[in-house]
């Protein structure tokens, strides 16, 4: 039968990647000096995957070179090998190659082999050199190289004219016990190629008093006569199994010989005695050990046996190809999603429960009176929750946790910390934070381009750091966290801190202001997001390629997200990026102002109250402040934001939302509050244009439109532009 | 048709090796490791076993053990998935009572070739 292995390449790739990313973090926390064993299996296990699918699958390349990496961990991991921080790197290195490889694989092109060959050949060196298990190719060929085995023909084996052979088979007492019938195997030899018939002889000698007879063991041997052309290897391939379980002999009739005469009831007998006589008719053992599973092609076409396996793998590899070539290959990557069963199970658990009530429904409608209306609001209930709990669950198919994109952090680290000479701490919190896969895949390349930048300009050399009077040892924190609705990815250094002055002199040199303007620092600090900054003194090949900041900021922008930098000179920088959580859905708070509907964002509401103006001060005469307990909060008139005519526009006769954004709180003053409910958010940009202070639209139930509140650029446009927190304060 | 318990860690393979069997008219029922294969052995009763040898959790040769100690399995044929041509793991397995094994890589005929060898 003919499957098409290629519809499996797909999980092949992923389950590949992933076990590469295994590999790595495992790599990266290994201790050299004790390497733990389980995490050493782990990286063991990940790389034998790899290999074995591979190979499976029809990529050779891949499985050729990994199988020179699993050698050398299953060294360790037998501890034949001291690991070496020298094998670590090696290993990462080749970590890399083997994701180029496999990503070439996945977009359906041919990988170069130049670097896997090269690391293959630092491998084989460190293979060779103190192990004793001699020669590099020997010890290559254990496992990858069943390819080229060349089994040794017995003498009588391309005798292919004889016309057939006698095999004398007592297997030891306890053979049926790993599951292997004698009787599957005469079965088997029927098929095997080139017999004409086959005549079986059992041999109950040893068959002890029935009291003594152990119902389990085998007491019984076998003589068999083989009529035809038969390869001797075809019939070895059926014992292959039971060669250490049974003493099998095999024994071609001469020409002349006629088998039912002479040998067998002589041989028979002798069988036992005979067994020192055995190895040289069975002198092919250990080939025959390695070969026969990878021919095992009995009933299959005929002459195809010999140039078995290799062959046998290839043509379902060259099938995948040309499909991959129907254009499919690429755009699987960009699109699938690896989902657990669990949530799968959920989602169809909840399917199920909105069919029953789906059907509830319809029945109720089919013979609906006014009694019954209790029943039809139950189940509208009911429906509602379904929808909901659906909703959820869907959403959540979306979600994963930031880690990972973390993940890709330790080892840019460690690797350009080296480049760079310099001595960092990566430190990562929030791994587990969600965020919406599309928005992950997205916020990758920014983020690592801000980490480069932190290594390379934030963090200091570990001789300056230490005549700052600060540790050797830089740290880097990677934290992400939930806040109002949105994710905010924080990537801090302890490093030097942006250089004001420097900046607003390249600013002024490149013309980005005039010498004259007066600038907040964090203004001049927003500077370096600006189309063509860059302050590297020298350009180096990790950051400052003069696609800077701004292309991150564009890319950030373009997810509907921010990005912003604090800095303290000599303390550190940080750089926030902020993100919507998901692009779709919402969890509002509808309310009222005038004949207007508005939503907030259910996260980051603080809480509603209604005041007096007993608790209001103006400012200046100009803003109004509400006190709030021991707080004072900026306080925003929706209808003056939106200019509309509100019910009212006395403070007591209005509610105050009091939001929360960049730990910052605002108060809102509104009319009313209606319900709380999840919104589907319609991009306002893309229907018609970007509106100060409102983030997007949504269509409620009854048909009306509703615009959703970006409290941040609404403060923003009301002229409370939120002081940023310092988080250098400590 | 058979009934036939898949164990292998990676997706792929028992994908394959599932699909395959299907294909050719068995019931497939997969585990990713020894320990889940060993919880489904015991819940119902399967015609063969193939299982991967390298396998978090639960290798395939502790796994192999645990099921000849059961009396449903002891003479059910089970055969070991290993990239080892060399005799250690087959040694191995067989000492642990596997029937016999599948040397990967191995494409869908040779698979169903092997177990037409231990499926009466």
């Amino acid at each position: 039968m003919g499957v098409d292995l290629s519809q499996f390449h797909q999980v092949f790739f992923e389950e590949s990647f992933e076990g590469l990313d295994l590999m790595e973090s495992g790599l990266l926390n290994i201790s050299v000096e004790e390497p733990d064993s389980e995490e050493l299996n782990a990286i063991f296990r990940a790389a034998h995957s790899i290999k074995g699918g591979g190979g499976t699958f029809g990529f050779m390349q891949v499985s050729n070179f990994t199988h020179v990496l699993e050698t050398l961990l299953d060294e360790v991991r037998a501890g034949q090998r001291q690991l070496e921080s020298s094998h670590v790197d090696l290993l990462l290195k080749s970590v890399d190659c083997l994701r180029h490889m496999l990503e070439a694989l996945q977009a359906g092109e041919e990988p170069s082999t130049e670097t896997a060959d090269h690391l293959k050949a630092d491998f084989e060196r460190i293979l060779s050199g103190n192990s004793e298990t001699a020669a590099p190719q020997s010890s290559s060929n254990e496992g990858a190289t069943p390819p080229e085995q060349p089994p040794p023909p017995p003498p009588q084996s391309d005798s292919g004219d004889q016309s057939g052979w006698t095999i004398s088979f007592a297997p030891n007492k306890d053979m049926l016990r790993t599951g292997n019938e004698p009787l599957r195997m005469f079965r088997e030899i029927k098929n095997v190629e080139g017999v004409i018939r086959l005549s079986v002889r059992a041999n109950v000698d040893k068959l002890p008093e029935f009291n003594l007879m152990d119902p389990e063991a085998c007491y019984l041997s076998w003589q068999l006569e083989v009529y035809g052309d038969v390869k001797l290897e075809s019939l070895k391939e059926v014992f292959a199994w039971v060669e250490d379980e049974a003493e099998i002999r095999y024994q071609a009739w001469d020409a002349q010989h006629q088998p039912a005469s002479t040998p067998f009831p002589q041989h028979a007998e002798q069988k036992a005695p005979e067994s020192s006589e055995a190895p040289s008719s069975v002198s092919a053992e250990p080939a025959a050990a390695v070969e026969p599973p990878t021919k095992e092609q009995p009933v299959a076409p005929a002459k195809a046996a010999d140039p078995a396996p290799i062959k046998a793998v290839t043509p379902p590899a060259a099938r995948p190809a040309g499909g991959a070539d129907k254009g499919s290959s690429k755009p699987a990557e960009a699109s699938s999603i690896r989902v657990s069963t669990e949530k799968v199970d959920s989602l169809i658990n909840m399917v199920g429960e909105l069919v029953i009530t789906q059907s509830m429904l319809g029945q109720l409608g089919r013979d609906f009176d006014l009694g019954k209306l209790q029943d039809l609001q139950e189940g509208l209930a009911q429906l509602e929750h379904n929808t909901r709990e659906l909703q959820e669950s869907v959403m959540k198919i979306r979600m994963m946790p930031i880690s990972f994109v973390f993940s890709r952090f330790p080892r840019l680290v460690r690797d350009l910390g080296q480049q760079l000479g310099k001595e960092i701490d990566l430190v990562l919190v929030g791994e587990s934070t969600e965020l919406d896969k599309t928005v992950m895949e997205k916020i990758g390349d920014p983020m690592v381009h801000l980490v480069r930048n932190s290594l390379d300009h934030g963090i200091e050399k570990p001789d300056k750091r230490t005549a700052a009077g600060k540790s050797r040892r830089g740290t880097i924190t990677l934290n992400a966290y939930h806040q109002s609705g949105n994710i905010v990815i924080e990537i801090k250094d302890d490093g030097g801190g942006l250089n004001t002055d420097r900046i607003r002199n390249k600013a002024i040199e490149r013309g980005l202001i005039s010498a004259t303007d007066t600038l907040s620092d964090a203004e001049v600090h927003d500077l370096i997001f600006e189309p063509g900054f860059s302050t590297a003194e020298t350009i180096s090949d990790v950051s400052g390629r003069g696609v800077g900041m701004d292309v991150v900021k564009r890319n950030i922008t373009e997810l509907n997200g921010t990005v912003e930098v604090e800095s303290e000179l000599g303390l550190g920088s940080v750089f926030k990026i902020r993100l919507p959580l998901t692009l779709a859905i919402l969890d509002g708070q509808l309310v009222t102002v005038g004949n207007q509907i508005y939503i907030f964002p259910l996260t980051s509401i603080v809480e509603s109250i209604q005041v007096d103006t007993n608790n209001i001060n103006s400012v200046g005469g100009m803003s109004e402040v509400l006190q709030l307990r021991d707080e004072y909060v900026p306080i925003i008139r929706l209808y003056e934001a939106f200019n509309i005519e509100p019910k009212s526009k006395k403070i007591e006769e209005s509610l105050i939302v009091v939001v929360e954004h960049d730990a910052e709180k605002v108060g809102i003053v509104v009319d009313e509050l209606m319900g709380q409910q999840q919104v589907v958010i319609k991009s306002l940009e893309e229907n018609y244009r970007k509106v100060d202070g409102v983030s997007g639209a949504t269509i409620l139930g009854d048909g009306k439109v509703a615009l959703i509140v970006d409290i941040t650029s609404l403060s923003r446009m009301m002229g409370h532009k939120a002081r940023l927190a310092d988080s250098f304060a400590a | 048709m058979a009934k036939i318990l898949a164990v292998d860690d990676s997706a792929s393979m028992r994908q394959m090796v599932s699909f395959t069997l299907r294909g050719a008219g068995h019931e497939v029922v997969e585990a990713e490791d020894g320990k889940q294969a060993l919880g489904l052995a015991q819940k119902q009763s399967v015609d063969l076993v193939i299982s991967d040898v390298n396998m978090p959790v639960m290798d395939g040769i502790s796994l192999v053990k645990e099921l000849r100690k059961l009396s449903n399995y002891k003479f059910t044929p089970i055969l070991m998935l290993t990239t080892e041509s060399a005799g250690d793991k087959k040694m191995q397995g067989k000492q642990a009572g596997a029937t016999g094994w599948i040397v990967k890589p191995f494409n869908p005929d040779q698979l169903l070739a092997t177990i037409k060898k231990v499926l009466g």
